[in-house]
């Protein structure tokens, strides 16, 4: 359990942050340090598959293009938009808002009972492989049209006009 | 686990661990020497019998360079960068079988450090992990050649692991498991994946080599383009650490690579050589075995080197995008039919 506390520890401090950070590049380190303590609570939950893939997909795919575009981005101190005062102002209340309605709702958290998996092996890559295939069939196969139909409107979305670049030549 | 089994494990990593350092310093070695064998000179010969002290005076040049740290750098993420590089390239022989459990007495000792049930996935994660050394340090080096390299080494690396991942999971079609210790077992004599899946090793060969940033896919550091690319600004033993890890990364690649698809310790009339002279020596032969099959990739990744000019960048987007990864997506459907009909 102490174990579980210094992690979560750890993921809200890198959390924190990543928010905090002044420069762009900094902030998607700490993120990447943040997704890294995230694989490590799955390790604890022993959820192994959901650990490693979260390593995979978060750490090394996900971010390193996020870091890729943020590499792209002139990062110096004049290109720094600057904010006009009402719209700082618009910010600090709205943010203090949001700080109310999260504080008031602690007032009606109750401690929840930990859910004990009739299976405590249910995250090694054998068992999920059997549930995701036999009982969840249908919305994992749906899952995988929503994918697909969301990487055709990408390339779609990506791919230049014909008459367009004919023009621009 | 007792205080004994722990010393074993620190032990096997501490060797494993020296043993990938000097593999790689030898690779530098054979490296000078193949491409001197390939160009018709003599390589380098004046350090010690044959030249075989200059990895050691390579190494101390290394260190007792300046250490120049660019004004406009970041110092910290500049630093940062060839740490990583190296840290990512040893982490990944945590799960290689290295051999047969070794029975010394009534003590069963596995050659591998970790058998963990996602062990092939673990090898990709850190392989994915790998490019963020590049990356941090080309951006910290505040160099436009830097960042250019760094650039290209994300890129490539993002495609590259796409079609890796796919012709995996061919493999894993065949073995239907995901630990190497147990894949390692399955290709017990002769039954060695290579035979069952051609395809699928030639593709993860080819991604092996664009992961690892070997010619003929080192865009990277492409020096007719980028000066020196994402080590452009280090010097000293910074730069022999991105060098190093290259190395490194070569060596294992080149491990998973015998591991996953040419049999790993395994190799034909192993059960009569282990019959005849006992498990201790028969484990032991097979761990050479191992090791001959890696040196032999290692010197496939150096012949390729010095005969195969280096792509230029749309043609290796155009490799990894437009063939490889449609060519894995068949292998994976013509693997799925054929195992299907079998069964």
């Amino acid at each position: 359990m102490s174990t579980f506390y210094f992690i979560a520890f750890l993921s809200i401090f890198f959390s924190i942050l990543v928010i905090s950070a002044k420069n762009p590049v900094h902030s998607i380190l700490y993120l990447i340090l943040t997704f890294f303590t995230f694989t490590i609570h799955y390790i604890l939950m022993n959820a192994q598959f959901l650990a490693i893939v979260n390593f995979i997909v978060y750490m090394g795919a996900i971010l390193v293009l996020f870091l890729y575009t943020l590499m792209l981005i002139n990062l110096n101190k004049e290109s720094e938009p600057v904010k006009p005062f009402m719209v700082k102002i618009a910010a600090v209340f709205g943010g203090g808002v949001l700080a109310v309605a999260l504080v008031s709702s602690l007032k009606s958290l109750g401690v929840s009972d930990p859910v004990v998996l009739k299976n405590p092996e249910l995250g090694l890559v054998k068992n999920l492989g059997k549930v995701l295939f036999n009982e969840f069939l249908l919305p994992f196969e749906v899952s995988s049209v929503l994918l697909l139909s969301a990487m055709v409107g990408a390339v779609l979305l990506a791919t230049k006009d014909p008459q367009e670049t004919k023009a621009t030549i | 686990m007792e205080l004994a089994d722990i010393a074993i494990k620190f032990g096997l990593i501490i060797i494993i661990f020296a043993i990938s350092l000097v593999v790689a310093m030898y690779s530098t070695y054979a490296e000078r020497k193949i491409a001197a064998f390939f160009q018709d000179r003599v390589g380098p010969n004046r350090a010690g019998p044959w030249g075989i002290l200059q990895p050691m005076a390579d190494g101390a040049k290394m260190f007792m360079k300046e250490e120049i740290i660019p004004t406009n750098a970041t110092p910290f993420l500049f630093i940062v960068g060839p740490s990583l590089a190296i840290l990512t390239a040893c982490i990944g022989s945590a799960v290689i079988p290295w051999g047969q459990n070794l029975v010394i007495g009534d003590k069963v000792i596995p050659l591998q450090v970790t058998d963990i049930n996602v062990g092939i996935l673990y090898i990709f994660g850190v392989v994915s992990l790998g490019v963020y050394g590049v990356m941090i340090g080309g951006w910290a080096s505040n160099n436009k050649y830097s960042l250019l390299g760094a650039i290209r080494a994300a890129s490539q690396n993002i495609s590259y692991e796409i079609s890796m991942g796919l012709s995996i999971i061919a493999l894993l079609m065949v073995t239907g498991t995901l630990s190497l210790g147990e894949i390692a077992q399955q290709q017990h004599g002769w039954h060695w994946n290579v035979l069952y899946q051609p395809v699928g090793f030639l593709l993860f060969m080819i991604c092996a080599f664009a992961e690892t940033n070997r010619t003929p896919f080192d865009l990277p550091e492409c020096e007719t383009e980028l000066v020196g690319g994402y080590h452009t600004e280090y010097s000293s033993m910074k730069l022999g650490f991105y060098l190093f890890a290259e190395y490194i990364n070569m060596f294992i690649s080149s491990a998973v690579m015998a591991t996953l698809y040419w049999g790993g310790y395994n190799y034909p009339g192993m059960d009569w050589v282990t019959a005849h002279v006992g498990p201790v020596i028969g484990p032991l032969i097979g761990t050479g075995v191992f090791f001959a099959k890696i040196f032999a990739f290692i010197f496939f990744f150096m012949w390729v080197r010095w005969t195969i000019p280096r792509f230029r960048y749309d043609q290796l987007m155009d490799l990894g995008w437009k063939i490889l990864i449609p060519l894995a997506i068949a292998n994976i459907v013509i693997t799925g039919i054929v195992i299907t009909f079998l069964n």
